[in-house]
């Protein structure tokens, strides 16, 4: 796959229609690149003209913040900053909720000011205005398939429709957990809890929400952030129902659906 | 008259004794640290008449929204029947509004009493639920003791309120056939008939008696209930009003910047104003983040003291769900206790708790040897998966997650400590710039 960074484009003299943001799980996870790729291929088929900042890219600094390394977080943001700047970029999107955050809320104080979607948002608005277009009868259709919010995406900046209208359109059957929405319960990977073992307790946080996730008896977890993905994955792994119960980002169900 | 005199004193002191107990908090609301009060004022009123007036955020879970609400729509109405317990009581009438207002008056006090039933009612289903139904969130750890007292004492007192109040009137009702002349017509919707079918048939001398035992006992139980107000989880009936007001308005999602890092780092980067005076390298180190309530801010400890301890946030809690030590409704109680503790110290005068024993104790000269990690301990703060599902879930709007964060950044930034598994994460940041000291470029995705 081709894809073309901000350098390139530069040099070229030209400013691509967005920027996609890759995130580090997105660059570097094995799974996650799964759903970079799904989502580029989604971008590419709509037609959409986009770069990416390649290793100019560094870590938002979400986790280090909330660990309260700030001193961290202040570093590698305003370097990301500098990088966007220099670029003018001003329309951004990405698949990770943390990244998709920070940029969001966090970045516009230290002088960093974009228009970013989350993956979701813009799939919504593909769908929706016709750019990418779903094939009749695709591999999900009638499928149960329950829908996990993040905290990051959902409470922290309430999208709850742009990701469950995307689920419609790949004809499943949406069973909701009882928990979702703003009283959807967290995977346990935010708040850098993703680098750290458990503190100790009864289980951990990715088996409590696998278990509801389950009880749906949905065939399919649908997720919208790299971090859930992976603790949804190892949930269902521990359960022993890697065989029957997939986990996926929502660009992976569209991808695979999505006429090409 | 020699009642006015005594209802006079009374009311004096009780008022004078409330007074102080508010005053205490105030000032130890004002230990904190001041905090900007930005955006739009618009919204702020409205999130106080959505939350706090109208309760939105409680309608969450149906059962207890509805009986709640009945308690505080009576408790708002029998206000009004307060300022004529009070004028009675001043100058030594009786029912001072029932001959001017004439209908109207049958029509208020009814409604009152109508809520006072509903009031009643709800006030027992909230016992039965806090000691016979097993509600887990009433009855995780930090409930043992005190707070379970507190709440069950203001369930008490308001029962006994109630009480006193429907004899008041009930043998109000049956009195007026005796001596019209000093207690005028009324017709009551539940003491009409409830005030007969109890009080009926006892003599005057009995009934005459028994009015003053509801009438005092009433505005005896009102007096207690406000000098006890300050030191219990009540007090959320009052800064309920505040604390919606105050709640920051940033998206729940943003951390509150630290401009003075932001600087150091822009200048240590070269983006730094260049017209800015140089950093004095003798300087005091400053503290950052907060491990005493002093470093919390005043919005922080406003939260505390409103916080009625129901656990909607704990029970949210992905960390406490799990077993994990970490309660919300525990931090945001620890820093009202610690807020306390503090705050008494310093009235106290004591040189033992200052800093510098050659001056005297204040709040800008205080240590006595203790921090909120006193209070709280570092695996629950490292237990938060930052989710703001505890925020989500308060009905007044109180932010345990920035009194976590906060610890945090005193943790890591001025201790230098925190969880051991944060130190690849942190290096693999500082040194790769990525989350993970793994793979070789960020494209490596399009070679596949």
């Amino acid at each position: 796959m081709t894809v073309k960074t901000m350098a390139e484009f530069a040099a070229e003299d030209k400013t691509p229609e967005i920027l996609f943001w890759v995130g580090c799980a997105g660059s570097f996870d094995d799974r996650a690149q799964k759903v970079t790729r799904a989502f580029a291929e989604i971008l590419t088929s709509a037609g959409i003209d986009f770069a990416v900042l390649g290793d100019e890219e560094a870590c938002t600094g979400d986790p280090a913040r909330r660990a309260g390394n700030e001193f961290l977080f202040q570093m590698t943001a305003l370097q990301n900053i500098e990088v966007l700047n220099m670029y003018k970029v001003k329309k951004m999107v990405t698949a990770c909720p943390h990244c998709f955050n920070t940029i969001k809320n966090e970045y516009p104080v230290l002088g960093g000011n974009y228009d970013i979607v989350h993956h979701t948002q813009l799939l919504q608005e593909l769908i929706d205005s016709g750019r990418i277009k779903m094939t009749e009868g695709g591999t999900f259709k009638g499928k149960r398939i329950t829908y996990h919010d993040s905290c990051y995406l959902g409470r922290a900046n309430g999208i709850y429709e742009a990701p469950r209208a995307v689920l419609e359109s790949i004809d499943g059957q949406l069973v909701e957990m009882k928990r979702s929405k703003t009283n959807g319960l967290c995977c346990g990977a935010g708040g850098a809890q993703m680098w750290k073992e458990d503190e100790s307790g009864e289980k951990r946080i990715n088996v409590e929400r696998v278990e509801e996730a389950l009880g749906t008896g949905a065939e399919v977890i649908a997720v919208n952030c790299p971090f859930c993905l992976t603790m949804m994955k190892d949930g269902v792994t521990g359960k022993e129902k890697q065989d029957s119960v997939m986990v996926y980002d929502l660009s992976e169900l569209i991808v695979s659906q999505m006429a090409k | 008259m020699v009642q006015s005199i005594i209802f006079i004193l009374v009311a004096a002191a009780a008022l004078g004794y409330a007074f102080v107990g508010f005053r205490k908090v105030y000032q130890n609301i004002h230990l904190g640290k001041k905090e900007t009060v930005s955006g739009p004022t618009g919204e702020r009123w409205k999130n106080m008449a959505l939350v706090a007036m109208g309760q939105k955020k409680m309608f969450k879970r149906l059962i207890p929204a509805v009986l709640h609400f009945m308690l505080y729509v009576a408790f708002v109405f029998t206000q009004i029947e307060l300022i004529e317990i009070f004028i009675d009581g001043v100058f030594g009438v009786h029912r001072f509004f029932a001959v001017p207002l004439g209908g109207f008056y049958n029509f208020i006090i009814s409604t009152i009493e109508v809520l006072s039933v509903l009031a009643f009612i709800a006030t027992v289903i909230f016992l039965i639920r806090r000691n016979i139904l097993f509600i887990p969130r009433f009855n995780k750890p930090e409930m043992s003791g005190w707070p379970k007292l507190d709440a069950n004492l203001i369930l008490i007192f308001e029962l006994m309120l109630l009480a006193f109040i429907f004899t008041m009137n009930g043998t109000d009702e049956v009195l007026q056939s005796m001596d019209p002349a000093h207690y005028p017509d009324t017709n009551l919707a539940i003491t009409g008939w409830l005030g007969p079918a109890i009080f009926g048939g006892l003599g005057q001398g009995t009934l005459s008696i028994l009015e003053r035992v509801g009438w005092w006992g009433h505005i005896l139980m009102v007096f207690v209930f406000l000098g006890y107000l300050p030191a219990s989880k009540h007090l959320h009936i009052l800064l309920a009003f505040p604390n919606t007001w105050f709640a920051r308005l940033k998206p729940a999602g943003e951390m509150e910047n630290m401009p003075a890092i932001m600087e150091e780092v822009k200048s240590m980067m070269g983006l730094g104003d260049p017209n800015a005076p140089e950093p004095d390298m003798n300087a005091e180190l400053p503290e950052f983040g907060a491990n005493d309530i002093f470093e919390m801010s005043q919005i922080d400890l406003l939260g505390a003291y409103t916080c009625t301890e129901c656990g909607r946030c704990t029970s949210v809690c992905p960390a406490n769900i799990t077993g994990k030590k970490l309660s919300p409704r525990k931090i945001v109680m620890d820093l009202r206790d610690r807020s306390e503790e503090v705050g008494e110290k310093i009235r106290s005068g004591n040189a033992e708790y200052a800093k510098d024993d050659t001056l005297p104790v204040s709040a800008d000269n205080f240590d006595d040897g203790k921090t909120l990690w006193d209070f709280i301990s570092r695996e629950e703060v490292h237990a938060c998966t930052t989710c703001n599902a505890c925020v989500e879930a308060c009905p007044v709007l109180i932010n345990p997650l920035e009194m976590i964060t906060k610890l945090r950044r005193h943790e890591i930034l001025t201790e230098a400590a925190g969880p051991q598994d944060w130190l690849p994460l942190f290096n693999s940041i500082e040194n790769q710039q990525r989350a993970w000291s793994v793979g070789t470029s960020r494209t490596a995705w399009t070679e596949e």
